[in-house]
């Protein structure tokens, strides 16, 4: 018995009725203004992402462009052609840092969604699997999602690529490799709560296919932790394909992504040229963190367990 | 016994007007609002009431173990005449587990689930003696023995976990009275037991009670509990008394409309086959009391000047009620009856 | 107690439990070895010409079948014999074993970290949760969650070495030998070397004691044991210290424990951006070299690593929870 467990709170107000899901949804999502930021910053970010060919200053990777006099330069720094100003300086070899960001936001936004969708489809896809044919199916699968969650993801994704080498479908396939075992437990997770409910046995009697009844009634109930799962889990990827990249076993140097920038700094770093690895790094690190804080507030607004 | 003895001594514990209010972002909670009562040395005092009620807060008020949001606003407890509001925590906490120690209602809860009985034994000694491990270790055993527990010396050996529910509960009166106390502070501690081990700890307790001459407060909501262990009982109601007395004298002639409808809902005082009496309505949020007599808008005798608040009047020697209009009256103590 | 002859068949199974796991991960190995990737492509120093490969795969075997070949990597695999590497030309498993010690030490110092800062904050904020220091210990565990390691390494680096140049930014210090112990934690240089990899290594781990400890904490303090204690009269120094960090420590140290094996994975950012010479090196070493024998015999190792560190946390839960230990829930 506890002290402070006196006498009946009274319920807050209850919220206005005649809301849509995805208006109490949005409203909901609001209610935190660090998530709300977030949400738009991830937006602008992927927005960036996206025209980065058309609004940055130089193609970094178009050797034309670049001249290797301009290596190093200090942030503020006025290109030797005198056409833009370096705001953020250069690399080693020489590229705007604006530009080479940019470009590497767009390659690492691609490999960590990329591979986040396909480890997404096969992950839940086994996990229904899994769920829906129970026994001994249900056991193997499952004995072999634990034993792999067992090992961190990055031991996982070294040694794949130990084995298969490098370059960018190499890297996609180590990171769906190490996620899709997350979804297919989050997804036979949900999957066995929803089979036991009514509605499922309702579609049962109606005589549907199996696979109508897997895909068109399971699996939009098991929808909302998919959706966490999704976001932290491609922060995740895009985590470690830029630590895989910083190890120089990742992408290869001519499809630098954030991680690569910052390796390729790295070097300048010791004689103080910061910002050839700092600049990108804040990038990386405001990308992850964006997509973390938006997959938190997801999940408070999407558990039912936590909604009050 | 010595408890029911009607000269005037100072008693054990005094309290009187005390107000324990917990502030929450929903509001304040008026968790106890002016409970006045004593107990004398080696006396039984049940305290009854509904869960809500603030029996228990008034329990931990007394101890000061009343935690943010919680503080007390308003009132004196006295401890042998000693006042414990203004007492500061050190104070407080020497005289808890020495002089005032308390049972809790759940045993499977209060023991420390990691550390063994004689770790938590001894450290009860330790804290407030400086006595050797050994001879806390020997004080601890005999407390054992001394509330019936069998082969005490290898229980001392074991986790909480692999003992029964009552012996738990044996344990933790046997850490309450390890070091003599005058006072025990036992709230509801035969609730989740079984009926048999109910009633094997309720007389456990009253013959330790008797043989050590330690005074308690016996918190319940079980009236029938106390009516067969307390020499004097106090009922409480939305955080007042609003009765006490003798236990013979306020279960066999209630004075307060609510005391009354407790007593009436016993099944043991109905007649088989009829209806259980039950006490309309249901007690009231403690944020948001009705005006005057919390009990009016349940009680069959309200009447207009109940919209006052009741003061707490002496009926007759150590009998006082919170009532204007009690049970039996031939006459309402306010001038204006309601027709 | 009556619980020995339960806890040594318990020690039992689990013991058969994990070299099913070593049995199991052996298979995987091989398959991706065989199946996935080219056995003559990753065993074979690439700079080998026709005849000596041929004369390579006869010896090896890869002329037979594949279950020949399996028994045959087994047999090999448990007289120590995981191959020769290229780049050194020296035993692959002998590199390995000598590169351990220093990925151990870092290891460890990161655990003692984690659990140094990671425990005290957890219960400042567990205990004071409306404070606002409180609130900015776990703003800032969030971010170190958030956080990729190799970044932290590299910023620190930049702060601690390049601006105000307080602690060397690579290599491991001298080491010295204490109680048959060899390791650079006992030279005031070597402590100057390793606090800055151990503090990146330990950054997440410290993150997620803090969490762990702070709901513990908060989930204990509500505990009617906590407040009989408080109703016993006990100092409330001996309350957080014995009646609350004993049942807290229970989950930290399990975590704490089966985290110890990723820590070692995640030593090979660390020791990459520290120059920190110890076996995580050596594997981003090799794959950059294709080293392939180091690899496997990298591999190998580590999932044994693995199977032990589960093993030897299982029981030491068993050992720590009297609850546990016990096995079922007696009367």
């Amino acid at each position: 018995m506890s002290v402070t467990d006196v006498g009946t709170v009274p319920t807050p107000a209850a919220r206005p009725a005649a809301q849509t899901p995805f208006q109490r949804f949005v409203a909901d999502f609001t209610e935190s203004r660090l998530a709300t930021i977030a949400f738009i910053l991830l937006i602008v970010t992927m927005v960036l992402a996206l025209i980065a060919p058309w609004i940055v200053p130089q193609n970094p990777y178009d050797l034309a462009q670049v001249d290797i006099m301009d290596s190093r330069l200090k942030p503020g720094t006025p290109a030797a052609s005198g056409k833009y100003t370096h705001w953020l300086g250069t690399d080693g070899a020489g590229r705007d840092l604006v530009s080479a960001m940019l470009y590497g936001l767009r390659i690492s936004l691609a490999v960590g969604v990329m591979s986040g969708v396909i480890a997404m489809a096969l992950g839940a896809a086994i996990g229904l699997i899994a769920a829906y044919a129970g026994g001994r199916t249900e056991s193997i699968i499952m004995r072999i999602v634990d034993l792999q969650l067992s090992f961190p993801a990055i031991l996982v994704a070294l040694m794949l690529i130990a084995i298969l080498g490098k370059g960018v479908d190499k890297i996609i396939i180590a990171l769906v490799t190490v996620q899709w075992a997350y979804y297919a437990r989050t997804v036979r997770g949900s999957a066995l709560v929803e089979s036991r409910k009514e509605y499922v046995e309702a579609a049962r009697c109606l005589g549907l296919s199996n696979a109508r009844i897997l895909f068109r009634h399971i699996l939009p109930n098991c929808l909302p932790p998919l959706i966490v799962v999704v976001t932290v889990q491609t922060a995740h990827a895009i985590s470690l394909e830029a630590t895989l990249s910083f190890l120089g076993v990742g992408l290869p140097q001519t499809e630098p992504s954030l991680g690569l920038l910052i390796s390729n700094g790295f070097q300048y770093m010791l004689s103080g040229e910061y910002w050839i690895s700092f600049f990108p790094g804040l990038v990386l690190l405001m990308t992850i963190v964006v997509i973390n804080l938006v997959g938190d507030q997801l999940r408070d607004v999407l558990n039912p367990r936590l909604s009050k | 016994m010595t408890g029911a003895d009607p000269r005037k001594q100072e008693p054990t514990l005094a309290v009187e007007g005390l107000k324990t209010h917990f502030f929450t972002k929903a509001g304040v909670v008026k968790a106890v609002d002016g409970v006045s009562l004593h107990v004398n040395p080696g006396e039984i005092l049940g305290l009854v009431g509904e869960s809500g009620s603030g029996k228990s807060i008034t329990g931990f008020s007394i101890l000061g173990l009343i935690d943010a949001p919680g503080r007390i606003v308003e009132g004196s407890i006295r401890y042998k005449g000693r006042e414990l509001t203004t007492a500061s925590d050190e104070e407080l906490r020497k005289l808890r587990g020495d002089r005032i120690a308390m049972i809790f209602q759940d045993p499977m809860m209060t023991l420390n689930p990691v550390l063994r009985i004689d770790t938590q034994m001894i450290e009860t000694v330790r804290v407030h003696h400086r006595v050797s491990k050994s001879e806390a270790l020997e004080r601890s055993r005999a407390a054992l023995a001394e509330v019936g527990i069998p082969s005490p010396e290898s229980r001392l050996k074991n986790y909480p976990h692999e003992l029964s529910g009552g012996m738990r509960q044996r344990v933790a009166i046997a850490i309450a009275f390890i070091n003599k106390p005058d006072l025990i502070i036992a709230d509801e501690p035969t609730t989740a037991l079984d009926v048999t081990i109910q009633a094997q700890i309720l007389a456990e307790a009253q013959a330790l009670c008797a043989r050590t001459g330690t005074a308690m407060i016996w918190i319940t909501h079980d009236l029938a509990v106390v009516s067969s262990l307390a020499d004097r009982i106090a009922v409480m109601y939305a955080g007042r008394v609003v009765e006490t007395g003798r236990t013979s004298e306020v279960v066999s002639a209630p004075r307060h409309p609510y005391t009354r409808g407790l007593i009436n809902s016993v099944p043991s005082h109905n007649a088989r086959g009829s209806r259980l009496a039950q006490i309309p309505g249901m007690t009231p949020s403690l944020m948001n009391l009705p005006k005057g007599c919390a009990f009016r808008t349940r009680c069959p005798q309200a009447i207009d000047v109940c919209l006052e608040t009741p003061p707490i009047r002496e009926i007759a020697p150590g009998r006082e009620i919170r009532c204007f209009n009690p049970v039996g009256a031939a006459q309402p103590a306010a001038a204006e009856v309601a027709p | 107690m009556h619980s020995e002859p339960r806890l040594t068949a318990y020690i039992i199974r689990r013991l058969m439990q994990s070299a099913a796991v070593v049995l199991a991960m052996s298979v995987i190995v091989f398959l991706g070895l065989n199946v996935i990737g080219d056995p003559v492509y990753l065993l074979i120093d690439p700079q080998a010409d026709q005849a000596e490969i041929e004369r390579t795969i006869r010896r090896l075997g890869l002329d037979q079948p594949i279950y020949i070949q399996y028994f045959n990597f087994i047999t090999n695999a448990l007289t120590g014999n995981l191959g020769t590497s290229f780049v050194h030309g020296t035993s692959a498993l002998k590199l390995i074993v000598d590169r351990m010690p220093a990925t151990l030490e870092i290891a460890i110092a990161a655990t003692l970290m984690s659990i140094v800062f990671g425990i005290p904050l957890g219960l400042y904020a567990g205990l004071k949760p409306d404070n606002f220091f409180s609130k900015s210990i776990m703003a800032t565990s969030i971010l170190g969650f958030s956080l990729p390691t190799f970044w932290v390494g590299i910023m620190m680096i930049m702060v601690f070495a390049v601006m105000l140049g307080w602690l060397p930014s690579t290599g491991r210090g001298p080491t010295a030998t204490f109680l048959g112990i060899t390791s650079s934690l006992f030279t005031i240089d070597g402590l100057r070397h390793i606090a800055m990899p151990a503090l990146n290594l330990a950054l997440l781990k410290i993150s997620l004691v803090i969490r762990l400890t702070r709901a513990g904490t908060r989930e204990a303090i509500h505990q009617d044991y906590i407040k009989f204690a408080r109703a016993k009269g006990i100092s409330s120094s001996r309350i957080v210290g014995v009646h609350l960090l004993k049942n807290i420590m229970i989950p930290v140290v399990t975590v704490l424990g089966l985290e110890f094996g990723n820590l070692v994975a995640f030593s090979v950012v660390t020791e990459t951006i520290f120059a920190w010479p110890g076996m995580g090196k050596l594997l981003i070493d090799s794959i950059q070299s294709l080293d392939r024998p180091v690899i496997v015999a990298y591999l190998i190792i580590i999932v044994l690593l693995f199977v032990i560190i589960n093993l030897v946390v299982d029981i030491l839960y068993s050992v720590l929870d009297p609850r546990v230990r016990i096995g079922e829930k007696s009367a």
